[in-house]
């Protein structure tokens, strides 16, 4: 048997803050891996959940391309909606993870990974770097069919990579948020009646399907101060080149997001008790 | 922490717990000295998980103050957390990785070095026979098998205490007996201290240097297994000494057995 000594009792006085912000670097490394271990085994799954978004593309911005109901001057109404739809896609999975956080409660996963030397923040980072990964394999899909679509889309990677980026944000955002959501609700039902009841409004309170000179005063104002707005400013922006406030939309998303991973984390332990 | 007598295992002082109006722990004392396998008995709601999740970190204990070598639970969270394992009393091993992943997850956890991680997680799996069905996922096992997979993850990275809340339930004579037997095996190889319940009075008297039986949020009678024998009746059995110190309540009201009963098919429902 090659059992080695159990960990040695001295030397773990008060953590110094390097030792805890290695420990949180690597314990959100060990947390995001997981995650990869979990859509490996689940790749059916990554696909099937692009067909929503990809017919809210062909469906919804092909007839509205043709009736011209919405105005948004030069640019086809079709080219207009695609950023709405990657940005709207990465909300729908993100939203879906408080869900999956009182699943692995349920299930006694979260109670047994408090546990173990791993900082809060570590097990919701790992959430929300999931989210951002299936929200960007659906925003591939979502890209390709709109290129073949014939959306005029960047090829500046620059500005690819800055869509990554955005989208990750994006994830990460909602993602907490629904974590934070679960940490309030506790329980599963709960979670989907808010959890519904919030993100329609999101969405259609954002400017993902119509501009933001169409909305009224009330709704211009709601989409301020919804992060789905600035998501999609941004993205609108960087892939067909509408006039976007870039520096405002990623400030804003960034604090958003360190902010939602903070009160997530803080919430969590309400769930394994 | 300077050179004193050794601390013991886990300290347990004046810990109470409430869950709204049920009072599930009212004043809990106990010491657990390093090295030995102590077992917490008691029917059913006589408040052993809330005391063992207490000593995890998860469950605040104030006014009581708990100790882990030495270390109080309350303030140095992070480091009690690297020297425990834990098997809770509900089957919990994430369906959605395999069985082999759900172990080198807490080989991460625990910081086992890279270099061995991959032969540390083989040598956990194949101690408690999973390495044929290691590479399926987690939400094909049997109940025996995640059991056993639990076992493997709490115990990847040696740990100074290891608490077991009930192991070996559901576990046919074997599995129960190859738990035990690789439990003890480690106890061996690495001196560590056994924390468990279980509803088994023959694992008890077997297995425990020593018990504390707790009715109603409290321990009433703690001692080695013979001396507690002893106390009753000189040809008294463990099962006599319960029943003594639990009065007729062996069974516990209908509603919390439904309520146990949930939790088991809620969780099965959840792994499959
Ligand atoms: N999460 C909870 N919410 C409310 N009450 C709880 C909770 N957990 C436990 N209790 C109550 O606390 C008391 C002690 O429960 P506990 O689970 O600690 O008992 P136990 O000794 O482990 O019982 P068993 O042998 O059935 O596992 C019970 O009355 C139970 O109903
Ligand atoms: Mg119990």
């Amino acid at each position: 048997m090659s059992e080695q000594l159990a960990v040695p009792l001295t030397g773990w006085g008060k953590p110094t803050p390097l030792s805890l912000f290695r420990l949180a670097i690597s314990r959100i490394a060990t947390m995001s891996l997981v995650e990869v271990q979990k859509l490996r085994h689940d790749r059916t799954e990554l696909f099937t959940r692009a067909i929503q978004p990809a017919l809210w593309l062909i469906i919804f911005g092909e007839t509205f391309t043709r009736l011209r109901a919405i105005p948004t001057g030069h640019i086809p109404y079709i080219d207009y909606l695609a950023p709405g739809i990657i940005a709207q896609s990465a909300l729908f999975i993100a939203i879906f993870y408080g869900i999956q956080v009182i699943w692995e409660r349920d299930a006694g996963v979260l109670a047994k990974l408090m546990v173990t030397p791993t900082p809060r923040i570590a097990l919701v980072t790992g959430k929300a770097f999931a989210a951002s990964i299936r929200a960007l394999i659906q925003a591939l899909v979502v890209l390709i069919l709109a290129a073949l679509l014939g959306v005029a889309l960047t090829d500046n990677p620059l500005k690819l990579l800055g869509m990554v980026a955005l989208v990750s944000l994006g994830s990460c955002f909602f993602c907490c948020l629904s974590i934070t959501i679960a940490g309030l609700a506790l329980t599963h039902d709960r979670l989907m009646g808010i959890g519904q009841a919030i993100t329609m409004p999101l969405f259609f309170g954002s400017s993902a399907l119509y501009p933001i000179n169409l909305m009224p005063d009330w709704l211009r104002f709601f989409n301020l101060i919804n992060p789905l707005g600035y998501e999609v400013d941004g993205l609108r922006g960087l892939l067909i080149g509408t006039p976007a406030q870039l520096g405002l939309d990623f400030g804003v998303l960034a604090l958003a997001s360190i902010f939602m991973i903070s009160i997530a984390s803080a919430l969590l332990v309400r769930l394994a008790r | 922490m300077t050179t004193r007598t050794v601390p013991p295992a886990v300290r347990v002082t004046g810990v109470r717990h409430r869950f709204g109006d049920t009072v599930a722990v009212d004043g809990v004392d106990f010491d657990v000295a390093a090295g030995m396998v102590f077992g917490l008995l008691g029917p059913n709601g006589a408040g052993k998980t809330t005391t063992l999740r207490m000593i995890t970190t998860l469950l605040p204990a104030p006014p009581g103050t708990i100790e882990v070598f030495g270390l109080d639970v309350a303030r140095h969270k992070l480091a009690v957390r690297r020297l425990i394992g834990y098997v809770p009393q509900r089957l919990s091993a994430d369906g959605a990785l395999t069985g082999w992943e759900n172990v080198a997850l807490f080989a991460r956890l625990y910081d086992v070095p890279r270099a061995r991680r991959r032969q540390v997680v083989d040598t956990a799996l194949e101690s408690v026979g999973l390495v044929d069905v290691a590479g399926r996922t987690a939400s094909t096992y049997s109940g025996g098998m995640i059991r056993r997979l639990e076992l493997a993850q709490a115990l990847v990275n040696a740990p100074r205490l290891l608490m077991l809340d009930e192991p070996t339930i559901g576990l046919d004579p074997i599995a129960r007996t190859s738990v035990w037997e690789r439990i003890l095996e480690v106890r061996a190889n690495t001196g560590m201290t056994v924390l468990v319940t279980t509803h088994y009075m023959d694992e008890a008297d077997q297995y425990c240097d020593r018990i504390a039986l707790m009715h109603h949020g409290r321990i009433r009678a703690m001692g080695t297994p013979a001396e507690l024998k002893a106390s009753v009746d000189p040809d008294a059995t463990l099962d006599d000494v319960f029943r003594a110190v639990t009065g007729d309540e062996l069974r516990s009201s209908p509603g919390e057995r439904m309520r146990d009963v949930r939790a088991t098919r809620r969780t099965a429902h959840r792994l499959g």
